[in-house]
């Protein structure tokens, strides 16, 4: 039989805020332990929460990006078990009335095409402290430093059909909310991590199969082959006469596998009711409004305007519009040098080679993008060969200066003299009989011999195109 | 200086204290004498402090010497053992807290002390504010002034008692079905639940966060008012507490009472009510016709379904708001655990009374999957039709009417065993906090030697008219003064 699988994703969004969601508290993330909590954090008793305005319009903008409804009014629950990390014995979240809901995104599959997936709802919530269980032997201890940093839980349709589809939408939700600012992405840090609900059926079939969820999975690749490993587990189950049942399991990346947690019969009872120290997020539409105007231009709105205002290509145009720093610098760059083409040529090239080289994000990159578009101003108007670019852009990489005071110190300004490179080719002509007869009795490989000679006497600054000219007519 | 020359009232020491008749320290070593001396019997502080109140006095005394003048400076305070209040223990009466130091000041605490008030201590209590006798306190049951086999009520019983007792001329308390009026009533005292969100709180440690509502007790209403001056107000480390102009709670005390309309609610004064407590609400309605008001019947339909959704919701939120008493990071923590398990269910265990255990387990059977829509959803729908009942009444009459209690103070132990009846002594009450209202309870006479009281209820945000009311009844009446045998 052929299996269709089945894939929705729970998106933990940790929201860039400098304080809790709940308390006036740093969210610093590495301090040392239990520094980073206040009174509220640690439900000592008489404490109440105060709702940080801040995290809310995080909410709301990546609603209104992500073409959803946004509440007029919204409520906080309690969602009450107990766990040591879990300081009140509850965690505040929201349950029958989130604030986000209905809204969708458009992935792009390694095939080239694009898919929408359908968003459910994105409600805000509280994080748990951290339970630390080798810090002490036969303790188990609580930092509770992560206690009330702001979430914000994103929820799809089951929607996504292949682990492939799983990690675009992963990586299009991370781009987009990195690029909306309202969380710095870092996986490692837990900034941005995913629960997978995972369910197969038979190719055709309208129902869906009983699914797992698999908790916490905190990069792109752990999710593509946690999911692989799910879905061969749940046909290999099902074809061998077993059956698929609801439960959580836990992804294990060293033995590349995963493993139950805890079945549907054990699951907790919640017992979610309506947090009576939180009044209902009241959201008027003169804020959405004014959310909404103060919203970026979106990442496939720009790349679609890169392809029709810069001709750039579909996949440059969504490379450069994917991440909100790398589009403003090169919208900074077009601006500075005058040509798209060879503004996204230079920064999908050499540029992001050499950041990548150093480990270095575009905000930390060395170069302005003024210098870059001086640089290519310069190989434009014949000032210097695709070569001499080259070495004038590790210049710029590690020298201060502006680009025409480098041209001249490092001396590479191209040879557009053609009387010189005339002399210079004469020159070599007149050293090289042999060559020149090979040459002119039709063995065209000996061209690059001359090219070679020619470029090393003029120390690589001869005009390559002006070379070759000259080359064909001298030789001739 | 004897006892003779410290008047009783809030209101007339403040005036003495101007006056330079006896000083801060003065006022504060005689309440503390009494304490010493009379609390025995009465059990109504579980923490006593005199150094610190000195200390607070002699910096009263300091802050009057260099001009300042204010109502509540030098004026010592019982206060209820659930504001949390830095440096000294706040128990809630539970074991669970016996030990417990709060790193910070309970809003109203802050608000009292920066007045220029004086804490005596802190006062018994019904266990994380759950009872209606001050029965289930870890400390012991708090008694009744007028007859010490008695309880005071609950849960603020404490401060009832000592302000009966005169061991503090004004306490704080806390409201959350009744637990300021009905000690109030059983006591002889006056005490004040303001409409909820006037008063912060922040760290007044909850039972159920919907209906709590903090509170002064006092031997007048205009002490209530002077109270509730300092108490009120909105607070930003409360989003539930409500955002008002200042307003003067003293400004409309000695209007007359000429047009006002007064609604007695017809459910109120039915067959459970005790006849002598009957004829108490009727003395206080002629009293109040002869005054100038109109005295007018109203229905509160749903008043009796008010007992059983008050049940719901505070034993829910109550659930909830006690989880975190857990024994990981503070309060009771039982010896050596052998796992998480163990530890959660021995701390709780031992640290929690049975009354408290008994509401955990209905909040959680309320809240449960399967039960949720018939028990805790349905409370709810009953909360909206109770508070509609009353803003109905509100439409024909000004204030409302009524007994505190169907019955006086019932003897120690007699309800222990039955929680029912124990919390119908609640029937009055209750409905007020599930609407968020403003109820004030003051003494209308007597019943075989135990007090009655008398229960006005406003529209939100009128305390200003039913301190009011309150006043001009208590001018023309003595129940407020008349001062138990025991504490003399």
């Amino acid at each position: 039989m052929r299996w269709e699988t089945v894939i929705g994703l729970e998106i933990h969004v940790q929201l860039a805020a400098e304080s809790k969601i709940f308390s006036g508290a740093p969210t610093r993330y590495g301090a040392e332990q239990n520094t980073q909590a206040c009174t509220v954090d640690l439900g000592l008793p008489g404490v109440l929460p105060v709702l940080n305005a801040r995290v809310v319009d995080m909410a709301i903008t990546l609603g209104l990006a992500l073409d959803a409804k946004i509440a007029p009014a919204s409520i906080f629950a309690r969602k009450n078990y107990f766990y040591p990390d879990l300081p009140k014995g509850y965690q505040i979240s929201q349950y029958e009335e989130p604030i986000v809901a209905d809204g969708r995104i458009e992935i792009s599959l390694p095939s080239g095409e694009t898919k929408t997936i359908g968003i459910t709802r994105a409600h805000l919530e509280e994080d748990a402290g951290k339970s630390v269980h080798d810090a002490f032997p036969g303790y188990t201890a609580i930092d509770l430093n992560r206690a009330g940093t702001p979430l914000l839980e994103v929820v799809t349709e089951p929607d996504m059909r292949s682990p492939g589809e799983a990690v675009a939408y992963m990586r299009a939700m991370h781009a987009l909310v990195r690029y909306l600012g309202i969380c710095d992405g870092n996986m490692q840090e837990g900034s941005f991590r995913c629960d997978a609900n995972v369910s197969v059926r038979p190719l055709g079939s309208d129902t869906f199969g009983t699914r797992a969820e698999i908790k916490n999975i905190n990069s792109f690749r752990f999710v593509e082959r946690a999911i692989e490993f799910e879905v061969e587990r749940q046909i290999d189950l099902i074809e061998s006469g077993g059956k698929v049942v609801q439960e959580t399991r836990l992804y294990d990346p060293d033995k590349h596998e995963t493993r139950s947690m805890r079945s549907k019969e054990d699951a907790h009872d919640y017992r979610y009711f309506p947090d009576p120290d939180l009044l209902p997020i009241v959201v008027s539409q003169s804020h959405i409004d004014t959310i909404r105007r103060a919203l970026p231009e979106l990442p496939w709105a720009r790349r679609d305007r890169y392809v029709t205002e810069f001709a750039l290509s579909i996949d440059d145009a969504r490379t450069l519009a994917a991440d909100r720093p790398l589009a403003e610098y090169f919208e900074a760059l077009v601006q500075a040098s005058g040509d798209p083409r060879q503004s996204a040529n230079w920064l999908n090239g050499e540029l992001a080679a050499n950041l990548n080289r150093h480990g270095l994000g575009i905000e930390a990159c060395p170069i302005t993008p003024e210098r870059l578009g001086a640089l290519i101003k310069r190989i434009i108007d014949g000032t210097l060969s695709g070569n001499l670019a080259k070495q004038l852009f590790e210049a710029l990489w590690n020298l201060e200066g502006e680009v025409d005071a480098l041209i001249d110190q490092k001396g590479l300004r191209q040879l557009n003299d053609g009387d010189a490179v005339r002399a210079l080719i004469a020159q070599v002509m007149e050293e090289s009989p042999a060559q020149v007869a090979q040459y002119r009795a039709g063995k065209d490989k000996v061209f690059g011999y001359f090219v070679g000679q020619v470029m090393r006497r003029s120390q690589g600054k001869a005009n390559p195109q002006q070379l070759n000219e000259l080359l064909k007519e001298m030789l001739s | 200086m004897t006892n003779s020359v410290i008047p009783q009232t809030l209101a007339a020491q403040s005036a003495a204290l101007a006056e330079g008749q006896f000083s801060s320290v003065e006022l504060t070593q005689h309440y503390l004498e009494r304490i010493n001396r009379l609390d025995g019997q009465f059990n109504s502080f579980i923490t006593v402090c005199p150094d610190f109140a000195l200390a607070q006095a002699a910096e009263a005394d300091r802050r009057r010497a260099a001009g300042e003048n204010s109502p509540l400076l030098g004026i010592p305070y019982a206060n209820k053992d659930i504001f949390c209040t830095k440096g000294i223990n706040t128990t809630c009466a539970s074991r669970m807290l016996a030990q417990w130091q709060a790193p910070y000041d309970a809003t109203v605490v802050e608000r009292l002390h920066a007045a220029g008030m004086v804490m005596l201590g802190k006062t018994n209590m019904d266990e994380f504010a759950m009872g209606s006798s001050n029965e289930t306190s870890w400390f012991g049951p708090a008694r009744n002034p007028w007859d010490t086999n008695r309880v005071p009520g609950g849960s603020s019983g404490g401060s009832a008692a000592a302000v009966a007792a005169r061991l503090a001329p004004v306490a704080t308390g806390t409201d959350t079905g009744g637990s300021i009026r009905q000690p109030a009533a059983l006591c002889g005292v006056t005490g004040l639940k303001p409409t909820y969100g006037r008063v912060s709180r922040w760290g007044m440690i909850a039972f159920a966060s919907s209906l709590d509502q903090g509170g002064p007790m006092a031997l007048t209403a205009e002490d209530l008012a002077l109270m509730l001056n300092a108490m009120a107000g909105a607070d930003r480390r409360d989003a539930t507490s409500i955002d008002r102009a200042p307003e003067d709670f003293m400004a409309d005390l000695s209007k007359p009472l000429s047009g006002l309309k007064v609604g007695v609610p017809s459910e109120f004064m039915d067959a459970g009510l005790s006849p002598g407590i009957r004829a108490c609400v009727d003395a206080a309605t002629t009293t109040l016709q002869q005054l100038g008001a109109a005295i007018k019947e109203v229905s509160l339909p749903h008043a009796g379904v008010a007992v059983p959704a008050y049940y719901v919701v505070a034993s829910a939120e109550a659930s909830s708001n006690l989880s975190r008493y857990d024994g990981v990071r503070f309060g009771h923590r039982c010896e050596n655990p052998v796992d998480l398990a163990d530890l959660y269910s021995r701390s709780r265990a031992e640290g929690f009374g049975e009354e408290v255990k008994r509401r955990i387990l209905v909040g959680t059977y309320v809240l449960s999957a399967g039960y949720y829509d018939a028990w805790y959803r349905k409370a709810q729908q009953l909360r909206r039709l109770i508070q509609q009942d009353f803003v109905a009444a509100f439409s024909g009459v000004d204030v409302l009417l009524g007994p505190t209690t169907p019955n006086t103070a019932f003897a120690l132990g007699e309800n222990v065993a039955d929680p029912l009846t124990m919390y119908l002594s609640d029937i009055y009450t209750t409905g007020v906090n599930l609407a968020g209202l403003p109820g004030l309870s003051m003494p209308g006479g007597f019943v075989d030697g135990l007090p009655v009281g008398l229960q006005l209820i406003g529209n939100y945000f009128d305390e200003r008219r039913i301190l009011q009311v309150a006043h001009q009844f208590q001018q023309h009446t003595d129940w407020h003064s008349r001062m138990p045998v025991a504490a003399e």
